[in-house]
């Protein structure tokens, strides 16, 4: 039997405001327990949501990001539930007419390329968080994070793999950091994927029952997640049992999904729009505002460097996977005037830096700028791309900028023949033998022979002299 | 219109609220009398009309993103029925 | 004696020095003490704060920075927080509540210098037509301390009418300041939906609540209108209208007022001697230069049906946050997260709270939701283009606050039906969300009546200047119930 995978996510983008997104509380994560709870986060008796400015236009920014129909009207609803980390006993939500209506993205696995639907965004107040720690059998509320805004992206049931899932998730983080609507942090929680996950023999067009997974922090944990899933899923029915629709969590220490337990009973949320808020219009200003301050989006860039840099397409997508990416590579190549030099060293040397040190391109010692400086180095030929090297390492411990370490270690590349001739010259007379071994050698020989006084001469001039002249004297002189 | 125990149980639940096995039958009956008062709404054929949600013929205003709250914390829990460590306690939740 | 004296007049008192806030302050707390152990309309009398507030208000007057309501002592109903003071909104489930910020209407108050007395009585979470509903038992009527006051601002209906207080503040979600003001012998204005900030005022139906004064006479009402009205940041629903000055206009000719009596407030249901006196004050409207207008408002018989759907879902979603976690009343040792909620809320609310909430979250769940609340929505709409098409015709609408005067204490107390019938004049202005008066005209048995008149959207000017000038050519609002 042949199976399929059915695939949908909803992925929730905490928006990075100061203030939450119906009060003046800050959002800052990681404060003392409920010191960033206001009256409003706490729903105090007579206290009244007002919207974020902020919230409206963020979503804005991604209803056109992703070419999406706008909610010119949308309101917000109800969602009631009982929960001790939700103050109201309701969350305010979205839910008949959402802020982004139907939209896509376009996804790449393996080369192949894929459109996903997003079938609506919309906006919502988080939730407070849980401690478990044992205060005598009790559990620990904290409201810092309940009125916390969130962007609900849904995506249509079009992913039929893991892999198509993952990087539907990672296009939709990308897209959300280059807007610079989310700060993308999956271990704070800033960025939750949830995933719907169903199995159906190929032929038959009706989807299975679905489950949902949650508690997904990391992109390779939604990988997981959902095979573990499919797995349990077509074993299931292999084995002539079925699927239930139910919330299953990821237990990424186990590899494992599992029944939740307290969810005891089918949810009845008795949505309503909520009457003290009104209807949030959209005006043609607005979106002319978000439009003209639209950065340029990954998938456009990536484009872009192509033509523009000649650059392969996997190196511009790896250089536009994200904003910082991107715009730390540009400022680089402005300096050094040689685009695939440039590329060349920020995923060689850099990246493995970054990764040896654990640090990003944010936080990378060496700027772009720093490197920019280098490479324009290697370029005009002031230094070897081998001392080019010592160069990056003494810029990564803070010795100063390209320019400054070379003249101060004096690592400039000799290009003057007539002291590389000198040096050759030098090479030659206090080694008599290997040159005369060198002369009776048979011709298929001497290419590997030849090595021997390119060595001697580098040690000599101290790396410092252009190797293609040293090369060249040498032959002429042999 | 009649509210059933099994209904009255069902919506209690929903609401959190405990109703007591001797008391779920007058509280069906009120509710059923409450019930068949707001059914007067079917006489008229509302199939061409527009739902109203609000009085006023508004939109929503928009505040400026600025943190204007400071930690009050003392003072909201001083009304708590049950904190620690500046936690609001509840009985454990499983999940 | 102080206490008979309007605002107006006590206002006077004070600029001219023949007495002080300080002096009328401990009059009123005299009264309060010596009275109000049978009327019950206070919940908390906040004495040493009112003198404190007295004494401010007393060098502000000498000081020359006075208005209208400096040094006059107030009364706020229970359902308005108050910074530092018990807020209970006359539930058991807030018995321990007090309130950390103060609601927009008691600070706009406080910042034009009314000092408050206290905080007064109310039907369980403004939710009853009766004021006994309350955790602190029932309301009693001054006219005939058998009777009940109306509701839900049973309490301040009271504290007016036996002279506790020159004047209180109410809420109206679905006739709250205006059925008791009739049945109380006073004055009381619902303003439009949004005039008036919710900020602070704890919620029953989000969509229909409304805070307004209540005072002897209209006059009074427009000087603490001036003060409670206006736009509010912390309230989405709060209107940027302009608010006009209330007195300016209050002497305007009422020459040519098209009247408009809509025959559905006059049918079957209306007790014969309240036909009569709202007769007699239409007549009094005549005589002033009214015309009047037969107008027909078709859909009132589906206002109370529809309201006992619209309020409950909104009261069953806003009565959510009392689970005994952050604030309000918590059952002794839950055994677990269900037996918290389920306890605490059933200790906490009484019946009536919890079958409104039991009506709202059946008619929003799932299957039920369109039959019911959408349904009720349209209605809504209907009973709105009612009333747009009635002030085509007329600049105001006028009819009987309530069908009866103040029924027995208990006669309604096991018939929730009977009693939501009793609202048919005044949930529909809430509906539409129309400012509407009750004042104070011929009573019946000894029992007041009150003439209530709905006007167009922020037309409250009006209806103070029509009601003012009823005030200047009649003395049923001069009235005081004897024993007081």
């Amino acid at each position: 039997m042949q199976w399929e995978t059915v695939i949908g996510l909803e992925i929730h983008a905490q928006l990075a405001t100061r203030s939450k997104i119906f009060s003046g509380a800050s959002t800052a994560y990681g404060a003392e327990p409920n010191t960033q709870a206001c009256l409003v986060s706490l729903g105090m008796p007579g206290v009244l949501p007002v919207l974020n400015r902020e919230v409206v236009r963020m979503a804005i920014m991604f209803g056109t990001a992703i070419d999406a129909e706008l909610g010119r009207r949308n309101v917000f609803a109800r969602k009631n539930y009982f929960y001790p980390d939700l103050p109201k006993g309701y969350q305010i939500s979205q839910f008949e007419l959402p802020i982004v209506g139907p939209g896509q993205v376009e996804i790449s696995v393996d080369g192949e390329s894929k459109t996903i639907g997003v079938t609506r965004a919309h906006l919502e107040e988080d939730a407070g968080k849980s401690l478990h720690e044992d205060f005598r059998g009790m559990t620990g509320i904290d409201l810092n994070r309940a009125g916390t805004p969130l962007l609900e992206i849904v995506s249509e049931p079009d992913m039929r793999s893991a892999k198509e899932a993952v990087a539907y998730a990672r296009k939709i983080h990308q897209i959300v950091r280059y807007l610079g609507i989310c700060d993308g942090n999956m271990q704070e929680g800033s960025f939750r994927c949830d995933a719907n996950v169903s199995v159906k023999l190929k032929e038959h067009t009706e989807f299975g029952t679905r489950a949902e997974l949650k508690n997904i922090n990391s992109f390779r944990f939604l990988e997981r997640a959902i095979n573990f899933e499919v797995e349990r899923q077509i074993d299931l029915i292999e084995s002539g049992g079925k699927v239930v629709q139910e919330t299953r969590l990821y237990d990424a220490d186990k590899d494992e999904t599992r029944s939740m337990r307290s969810k005891e009973e089918a949810n009845d949320y008795r949505y309503f729009p909520d009457p003290d808020l009104l209807p949030v219009e959209i005006s043609d200003a607005m979106i002319d505002d978000v439009k003209s301050a639209l950065p340029e989006m990954p998938d456009m860039r990536r484009d872009r460097f192509e033509s523009d840099f000649e650059l392969s397409q996997q190196d511009a997508e790896s250089l536009t996977a994200s904003r910082e990416m991107a715009d730390y590579f540009e400022t680089a190549n402005a300096i050094a005037g040689d685009a695939k030099l440039t590329a060349n060293w920020i995923m060689g040397e850099l990246s493995a830096a970054m990764n040896r040190e654990g640090r990003d391109i944010v936080t990378s010692p060496v700027t772009a700028e720093l490197l920019g400086g280098m490479v324009r180095r290697i370029a005009d030929k002031t230094i070897s791309g081998k001392l080019a090297k010592d160069v990056f390492e003494a810029m990564w411990n803070g010795e100063g900028s390209a320019d400054a370490i070379i003249e101060a270690k004096g690592l400039k590349q000799i290009t003057d023949t007539g002291a590389i001739e000198a040096i050759v010259d030098e090479v030659l007379a206090s080694n008599p033998q290997q040159v005369e071994n060198y002369r009776n050698a048979p011709d298929d020989k001497k290419g590997k022979m030849i090595g021997f006084f390119v060595g001697q001469v580098m040690k000599m001039s101290k790396g410092k002299a252009n190797p293609q002249q040293v090369n060249q004297l040498l032959r002429e002189k042999l | 219109m009649s509210f059933d125990q099994s209904d009255v149980e069902k919506i209690a639940h929903l609401a959190r609220l405990a109703v007591p096995a001797g008391e779920a039958r007058a509280l069906g009956g009120d509710l059923s009398r409450i019930l068949d008062l707001v059914a007067q709404m079917e006489q008229v054929d509302t199939s061409t009309v527009e739902p109203m949600a609000h009085p006023l013929q508004m939109t929503q205003r928009l505040r400026e993103d600025r943190v204007t709250e400071e930690n009050q914390r003392e003072l909201y829990q001083s009304v708590a029925p049950a904190t620690e460590k500046g936690l609001y306690l509840v009985p454990r939740v499983i999940e | 004696m102080m206490h008979e004296k309007s605002v107006t007049e006590l206002a006077a008192g004070l600029r001219s020095g023949e007495f002080s806030s300080v002096e009328l302050v401990e009059h009123y707390l005299e009264r309060i003490e010596r009275l109000d152990g049978e009327l019950n309309s206070f919940i908390t009398v906040t004495a040493e704060q009112a003198i404190e507030q007295a004494r401010a208000a007393d060098a502000r007057i000498a000081a020359g920075d006075a208005g209208p309501v400096t040094g006059i002592p107030i009364a706020h109903k229970d359902i308005y927080c108050t910074n530092g003071v018990k807020t209970s909104c006359g539930s058991r489930m807030l018995d321990n509540f007090t309130a950390p910020y103060d609601a927009n209407v008691v600070s706009r108050l406080r910042d034009a210098g009314a000092v408050m007395l206290g905080k007064t009585n109310m039907d369980e979470f403004a939710m009853g037509s009766t004021s006994e509903s309350s955790f602190y038992g029932p309301v009693k009527n001054p006219w005939n301390t058998g009777r009940v006051p109306g509701g839900s601002s049973g309490g301040s209906a009271v504290a007016v009418a036996a002279r506790l207080c020159a004047a209180a503040t109410g809420t109206d979600t679905g006739g709250s300041i205006r059925q008791p003001a009739s049945h109380c012998g006073i004055t009381g204005l619902k303003p439009t939906y949004g005039r008036v900030s919710r900020y602070g005022m704890i919620a029953y139906a989000s969509s229909l609540d409304q805070g307004g004064p209540m005072a002897q006479t209209a006059e009074d009402v427009a000087f603490l209108l001036q003060a409670m009205a206006g736009f509010d940041e912390r309230d989405s629903t709060s209107s940027d209208t302009p608010v006009p000055d209330y007195s300016a206009t209050l002497e305007d000719s009422i020459e040519g007022l098209k009247i408009g009596l809509p025959g559905e407030y006059f049918d079957a249901g209306l007790d014969e001697g309240v036909r009569k006196s709202v007769e007699e004050a239409v007549e009094l409207y005549k005589s002033l230069g009214a015309e009047i207008r037969e107008i027909s408002l078709p859909n009132t018989g589906l206002a109370v049906a529809s309201y006992y759907v619209v309020a409950p879902a909104e009261c069953s979603s806003n009565l959510s946050r009392y689970d005994g976690v952050r604030f309000g009343h918590r059952c002794d040792d839950p055994v677990d997260l269900e037996d918290l909620y389920k306890r605490s809320r059933s200790e906490g609310f009484g019946a009536e709270v919890k079958r409104r909430i039991m009506i709202g979250t059946y008619v929003l769940s799932a299957g039920y939701y369109d039959a019911f609340y959408l349904k009720a929505q349209k209605i809504r709409q209907l009973i709105s283009d009612d009333f747009r098409k009635a002030f085509e015709q007329v600049d105001v609408i006028m009819g009987p606050a309530s069908p009866t005067t103040a029924v027995a204490l208990g006669e309604m107390a096991d018939d929730p039906v009977s009693m939501y019938l009793s609202d048919v004049y005044t949930v529909m202005t809430n509906m539409a969300g129309l400012p509407g008066i009750s004042i104070p005209v011929a009573p019946v048995e000894g029992m007041p009546v009150g003439l209530q008149i709905t006007g167009n959207y922020f037309d409250e000017a009006r209806l103070l200047n029509i009601a003012h000038r009823f005030q200047q050519n009649s003395d049923w609002h001069r009235l005081m119930p004897e024993g007081v």
